[in-house]
């Protein structure tokens, strides 16, 4: 009962108020002189989005900020305690290193496959359900692909019937059975490739979309004057493309670098496969290192921060040349 | 061994009959004013009089967090539902994985449970230094509660004398199975001569399984936990768990190098342990031919004996962990499942008064994979898990799992060493060297 009331007041009442509070703008806009009510108007049509935006981003950026400098409870200032801890622990170090691999090999592979699958793909009959069946893991939640791909690498001694498909592949050929998740040496490689499983599609159908927008006649213009296939590729779709693989890898960079449910469903850092989203979870939550997950948070924003840049400014451009 | 003990325990199906068996008994305590119940806090708020007085009608709600669920959490529900029924209250269980994270960001925001298991007694401390939860004492009558539980769980949620956190439940770690087709001979009497037994007929004396999902690594410290105890006793144990004893001393090392010394004697080799989940880990028991002798495991993996090894009851048996160093004989770890209270209600109140009797914890213990905290509970349903409450009631030497009292961030690193390690023995020095530098920074306040 509780329930349905305020599912009647949110229904009602958040429309109610933003109609009010444009009613309300229009009372203020009087008190301006008329010529400049045009230039008021906008920013305060905007105020609101400001407003949450500041609440629930920019305050909290600001709050983990200045947590970074203080101790776990967020109590007292440690100076730069925090960020000593962040680039001296040999335990965030392996995070680091992981988050580097992934975004090198992850970025990589995801761009590269896409690519690959939205150029083949591009002129042959059944390329939507290609493209469909390519995009299907990213309807799948990621828990839900961390316990599908346990089983694809399961794991059983030499000898045993193995369960897991891509063991019982490698034992036809007379190799050892190998621990994919479970050590060290493969743990990180083995969740890349879960990672990349699931975002191929992503990349896949912007690129795809990207090659649909070359016109067709500059290609045929360019095979009536003798390119080969692999010209028309390099010289000309490649650099047509460009701005748009640009905008699928800086996505997938940032990705990368907040990998933490793949990681976290899997392993939980174990076997040398941490990364830094999820050792900042384990310091929050496990640990309660305010302070240092303050830290670690700052330190994925600011790696962050320069590619979310590069990417608006892209976008402008792009906008620009419209 | 967060995970080990939540997980299935089989037998669920006799739960119904269970619950229609014991609610029949379940009055005698609440008007009696012998059990905690009805005695203890009168003047303390609507619920001082107890939480079935006749007609204790209290009706309402009472929130409930803890890590059970599948079979877990119904034989929580059979356990409570006498009580919901008595009561009127009705009890709103929600099981989660995720109760480190659940209960930190609860205090921080003050949305939380009226009631809750606690991750350990670690992180109880914590939440009752910070005043997040309520004393106990004002909530049962303490002295039936300390006469009726083991002076070790009573000792273990106590912090300053705030009586913080009781068992419901509890679990002997450290039993050696065996399967009675393979080992016919008398239990040793010391871990020299358990390590001196041929493996034969088995392919390898020893099966250890580490894998656990996030907390991969703890069937190990398990093992390092009973080894350190009886080979250096209670005092460095209990130096070790505050964080006093440094890893790289001579007996947490020695207690590594033991284990390495099972290791080297287990089935499947290092890929083997790190990958197979700990609910397999005895299956080679009962395969054939064996691949192995024995599997050290707390007590609930009975369960997966049958439901994943596909033994029957009559096929395994158990010896307690031999002594190794005869001056600390009779020695044994356990853990338990914590109950606090967040938020003081007549409904949480009675609940908690509840919990803690007898005839509560008989439910669960009746349907099967749990051993009481209460004393006063000494039927069980078989014979082995009558007598691992024997052993506990007995053991001369009784302590809590060393690395669930660890502050939460050594704990985690205790699971990854043993990864490590098993992976790696080379390894030892710099992974006891890690540990040390964890233990300086997770110990501060």
């Amino acid at each position: 009962m509780d329930d349905l009331i305020l599912a009647a007041v949110v229904v009602v009442g958040i429309p109610a108020v933003l109609v009010g509070y444009i009613l309300l703008t229009e009372q203020i806009l009087k008190v301006f002189p008329e010529r400049r009510r045009a230039r008021v108007r906008p920013w305060l049509w905007l105020l609101p989005a400001l407003a949450f935006l500041f609440v629930f981003l920019v305050y909290p950026a600001i709050g983990t900020f200045i947590d970074s400098f203080k101790d776990r409870r967020s109590g007292d200032f440690v100076g730069l305690a925090n960020y000593q801890y962040v680039f001296g622990s040999p335990d965030v170090l392996g995070a680091i290193k992981n988050n580097i691999l992934w975004l090198v090999l992850f970025t990589g592979l995801t761009v590269g496959f896409g690519l690959a699958i939205a150029i083949l793909v591009d002129r042959v009959r059944y390329e939507s359900t290609a493209k469909s069946v390519i995009f299907i893991p990213l309807a799948i939640s990621f828990v839900a692909a961390g316990v599908i791909w346990q089983t694809v690498y399961a794991f059983q001694p030499a000898g045993q019937p193995q369960t897991g498909p891509l063991n019982a592949i490698i034992t036809t050929f007379g190799a050892d059975p190998i621990s994919f998740v479970r050590n060290a040496t493969t743990g990180t490689f083995a969740l890349i490739i879960v990672g990349v499983w699931i975002w191929t599609g992503f990349a896949m159908v912007i690129l795809s979309a990207g090659l649909k927008g070359i016109s067709a006649e500059l290609l045929e213009a360019a095979r009536v004057d003798g390119a080969n296939e692999w010209h028309v590729f390099r010289h000309i779709i490649l650099p047509l493309l460009m701005p748009t693989i640009a905008v699928v890898a800086t996505t997938m960079v940032i990705t990368a670098l907040k990998a933490f449910d793949i990681v976290y469903v899997m392993t939980n850092g174990a076997f040398d496969t941490e990364v830094l989203a999820n050792r900042m979870y384990q310091e929050l939550f496990s640990f309660s290192q305010f302070g240092r997950a303050a830290a670690i948070a700052v330190v994925l924003m600011l790696a962050i921060a320069p590619l979310m840049i590069a990417n608006v400014r892209r976008f402008r451009e792009q906008e620009a040349l419209r | 061994m967060r995970l080990g003990r939540s997980r299935l325990l089989a037998v669920g199906a006799a739960s119904a009959l269970m619950v229609a068996a014991c609610s029949g008994g379940q009055p005698t305590t609440a008007p009696g004013g012998s059990g905690p119940a009805g005695s203890g806090p009168a003047g303390s708020g609507p619920a001082g009089s107890g939480p079935a007085g006749s007609g204790g009608q209290i009706g309402g709600t009472v929130s409930v967090i803890g890590t059970w669920g599948g079979d877990e959490e119904t034989a929580f529900l059979d356990m409570v539902a006498p009580f919901e029924e008595q009561t009127g209250v009705d009890v709103q269980y929600t099981g989660t994985r995720d109760l480190e994270a659940v209960l930190t960001t609860g205090v921080a925001s003050g949305i939380l449970p009226d009631v809750a298991g606690l991750p350990g007694p670690g992180q109880m401390r914590q939440f009752a230094t910070n005043g997040d939860i309520v004393d106990l004492g004002t909530v049962l009558d303490r002295a039936t509660y300390e006469a009726e539980t083991a002076p070790t769980f009573v000792e273990l949620g106590t912090v300053d004398g705030m009586l913080a956190g009781v068992f419901i439940k509890s679990a002997v770690k450290g039993p050696i199975w065996y399967n009675v087709a393979n080992f016919t001979g008398e239990p040793p009497a010391t871990f020299e001569d358990l390590q001196a037994l041929p493996a034969d007929p088995a392919e390898q004396k020893w099966c250890v399984a580490l894998e656990g999902g996030a907390d991969s690594g703890w069937p190990g410290t398990d093992w390092i936990e009973d080894i350190v105890l009886r080979q250096s006793g209670p005092e460095v144990y209990d130096q070790w768990v505050a964080g006093e004893v440094a890893w790289t001393s001579p007996e947490i090392r020695s207690a590594f190098e033991t284990f390495g010394q099972v290791l080297e004697n287990s089935y499947g080799g290092p890929d083997y342990i790190n990958a197979t989940p700990f609910g397999q880990g005895g299956n080679q028991l009962f395969a054939d031919p064996p691949g192995c002798l024995f599997h050290h495991q707390a007590s609930f993996i009975t369960s997966f004996f049958m439901n994943e090894g596909g033994a029957t009851a009559d096929q395994y048996d158990f010896f307690l962990f031999p002594e190794i160093d005869p001056e600390y004989a009779g020695a044994l770890t356990g853990a338990g499942d914590l109950f606090g209270m967040f938020t003081d209600t007549p409904q949480s109140r009675a609940l908690i008064q509840y919990l803690v009797t007898p005839e509560a914890q008989q439910i669960w213990v009746d349907i099967g994979g749990a051993i009481s905290g209460n004393l006063m509970v000494t039927e069980y349903p078989d014979e082995i898990s009558q007598r691992l409450a024997e052993a506990l009631a007995d053991a001369e030497t009784f302590r809590f799992d060393a690395g669930d009292q660890m502050p939460g961030e050594m704990n985690t690193a205790f699971f990854a060493a043993m990864v490590e390690f098993a992976a790696d023995q080379s390894a030892l020095d710099s992974i006891l060297a890690n540990l040390d530098t964890v233990q300086t920074s997770a110990y501060e306040e």
